[in-house]
């Protein structure tokens, strides 16, 4: 169904511009044109039909849910409502004290946290339309994987006790009270309060992300265009031990989202980088970024940043040397 | 007079809410004190966990986005 962008970016890139496909700026531009205007057509309609689905979702809702879960369940449902509900990444620092307010343990709120800008339905439905399902299910397994133990292994440390103190106040208080329900139910959406949401929602993810789809398609052409064929392959193909903590240290000071990373790990594993250091470069620049990390000192004393930042450096290098082994079983 | 405050973390929504509600108030020659409020502590203290929020008189009567124009004027009417 998607030979219509081929076509057009033929259309285009032949036609107009008088490029032959043969060239490496025809072979780039016809890449960029083809990904850009599939990955803008797919956004759109599939925001909207997602948002119409999930409208009357939000963290409200999910801290209602999961405060008062006993652990074992909390960090499973802390990661999977990381990866379906929305929230701009501005919100980090209002949710994760919203969360530890209502007595969630650190552990579940970080599960969350860290699953949130992994796994999100534009990186889902790209990651779909460029990569395939089983590419798919096994980033979106990863990802919730790394959410989880993260937070097991945040709780274990006891890592509630390296919060800002207001914030660690905060979380005793709402350990020791019953929790009340305080989220507005609003359950019951007309098809028209969906309707208007889901509009909103599209424009506003859409305007957000538009820019970044350009310049991870963009780079992904470079890619595609002008590293010559088999470079990477040769250099990097074998999934050398010292490949993927290399990748994962270049993605830290590179900081993107999902949505600008995915057309590049496209291109990457078309040029042959075998999938486990892709994945680990990629997942490195989406979710340790040192923006983030800023924003996060506001809750948290340096010492839990550390060991947050370790750890999610260590599970990205783990999954890329645990994927680059088994590719050759899979 | 209305005292408002648009609670966020700094994020580019919550500065065009005090933007648009100022510029609101100013049509409708209603006089306003806002502010924006970012600091993490306060915001908690509200409850608000999706910004930006805005609160009227110490009200929680919006969050998660950027109000609508009318939201807006009903807020500063009544």
């Amino acid at each position: 169904m998607f030979e219509v962008f081929t076509d057009l970016a033929s259309w285009l890139v032949v036609d107009i511009f008088g490029l032959s496909k043969t060239t490496k700026l025809g072979d780039a531009l016809h890449f960029f044109i083809e990904d850009t205007t599939k990955i803008f057509f797919l956004l759109l309609v599939m925001i909207y039909a997602i948002a119409l689905l999930r409208a009357s979702m939000n963290v409200e809702r999910v801290r209602d849910y999961l405060a008062g879960k006993h652990k074992g369940i909390g960090y499973l449902l802390g990661s999977s409502f990381g990866a379906i509900t929305p929230f701009c990444s501005c919100s980090s620092i209002p949710v994760f004290l919203g969360f530890t307010s209502a007595g969630i343990p650190v552990g579940i709120t970080m599960s969350f946290l860290i699953t949130s800008p992994l796994i999100n339905e534009v990186a889902v439905l790209l990651l779909l339309s460029l990569l395939g399902w089983k590419f798919t299910l096994l980033y979106v397994v990863v990802g919730m994987t790394v959410g989880i133990l993260g937070g097991v292994f945040l709780d274990a440390i006891k890592a509630e006790r390296w919060l800002q103190s207001f914030a660690a106040k905060a979380l005793e208080r709402g350990q020791n009270a019953p929790y009340k329900v305080t989220a507005k139910n609003s359950d019951v959406l007309s098809l028209k309060e969906r309707h208007t949401f889901a509009k909103e929602e599209m424009l506003e993810i859409f305007g957000r992300v538009w820019k970044w789809v350009i310049i991870g398609v963009g780079l992904g052409s470079a890619l595609h265009g002008f590293v010559p064929d088999g470079w990477i392959e040769e250099h990097l193909g074998n999934g050398q031990w010292w490949s993927v903590p290399s990748a994962v240290l270049l993605g830290i000071p590179l900081y993107s989202n999902a949505t600008g990373v995915i057309p590049v790990m496209e291109s990457l594993i078309k040029q042959g980088l075998p999938i486990g250091t892709t994945l680990a470069f990629c997942m490195s620049t989406v979710a340790a970024s040192f923006p983030e990390f800023i924003l996060l000192k506001q809750v948290m004393q340096w010492q839990l940043l550390a060991v947050l930042f370790v750890l999610l450096l260590v599970a990205f290098t783990l999954i890329g040397w645990i994927f680059n082994f088994l590719t050759p079983f899979i | 007079m209305k005292e408002i405050k648009v609670l966020g973390t700094g994020c580019a929504k919550c500065t065009k809410t005090v933007e648009i509600i100022s510029a609101i108030a100013n049509e409708l020659n209603i006089d306003i004190d806002i502010k924006k409020e970012t600091d993490p502590e306060v915001i908690m203290a509200y409850g608000v966990m999706s910004t930006p929020a805005v609160i009227i008189n110490e009200v929680n009567v919006h969050s998660g986005s950027i109000p609508h124009r009318e939201a807006i004027e009903s807020w500063l009417r009544d």
